[in-house]
């Protein structure tokens, strides 16, 4: 059996990347990615962690954590769309005014 | 000792992938490299027991999601700037990885016949959790599927065009 901490450094290591994808990234749909990437490092947390307790609560939040995934996958990506409609731009530095 | 080679080489890969999205400067490669990272994610849910969420986590996430992304950097037309290393990049490590992996395959199918486990024998089997869904979640589980209603609504408002909506009234 795999220790649970390897499923925790591997899903810190993920988390970390996303973190990182999110600061240094400048075009939106990449920012967007770092996004789910976090979301993915969380989850394998959790699913360890529902391993190591034997209680599959964790399992159904990883399945509710996916469905607000999706949600906010579809809003974003909408919102992207409408931002580069109207800024001819995908780079986050000259999107800066909330207005559109 | 299966466990963990299965769980070294899908980690290696995972982590190969994220350290990719953040290497590439191009949208679609990042795609691509994110859902390499989802489908071996789903590897580590099987070896840790969770069925259901390992085959939610491909259907939804590497399936789903990420087909909407590669829709948008199409869509968008995003990153101009095209590099042809990419290509190289697969050559370099695309064959072997694929070398490795159906060399695992057949090993694990060959030689480990009798130590395969059937669907629905772990733990976290999709009976067990759409009992826990729809006896003890049944709250939170209607609350997300009025969330992803609102969320398509959402979507469909914010990404409909101005401009077609006044040709239609005019015509």
């Amino acid at each position: 059996m795999v220790p649970i901490s390897y499923y925790l450094i591997l899903s810190g290591i993920l988390f970390a990347c996303g973190v990182t994808g999110f600061l240094i990234k400048r075009n939106i749909i990449s920012i967007f990615m770092s996004i789910e990437l976090m979301l993915n490092g969380v989850n394998l947390s959790f699913v360890a962690f529902a391993a190591q307790w034997h209680a599959l609560s964790g399992q159904v939040f990883v399945f509710f954590v996916m469905v607000v995934a999706a949600a906010e996958a579809a809003v974003g990506l909408a919102i992207i769309i409408s931002v580069y409609r109207t800024r001819e731009t995908l780079n986050v530095d000259q999107v800066d005014l909330l207005k559109l | 000792m299966l466990h963990l080679i299965l769980f070294l080489v899908f980690g290696a890969v995972c982590v190969a992938g994220a350290v990719n999205l953040l290497a590439q400067r191009h949208p679609i490669n990042g795609a691509l490299s994110l859902v390499a990272v989802m489908g071996s994610l789903a590897v580590e849910y099987l070896l840790l027991g969770a069925e259901f969420v390992a085959a939610v986590q491909v259907i939804v996430y590497a399936g789903a999601i990420m087909v909407l992304f590669v829709f948008v950097i199409m869509l968008l037309n995003a990153g101009v700037e095209e590099r042809t290393t990419g290509s190289r990049v697969a050559l370099l490590f695309g064959v072997p990885g694929m070398l490795v992996g159906s060399v695992l395959i057949g090993w694990v199918l060959l030689g480990h016949g009798a130590e395969t486990v059937p669907v629905g024998a772990l733990p976290g089997a999709p009976k067990v959790i759409a009992w826990l869904l729809f006896h003890d979640f049944l709250l939170p589980f209607e609350v997300t599927s009025i969330l992803v209603l609102i969320a398509i609504m959402g979507a469909v408002v914010l990404a409909s065009h101005p401009d077609t909506e006044q040709g239609k009234k005019e015509s």
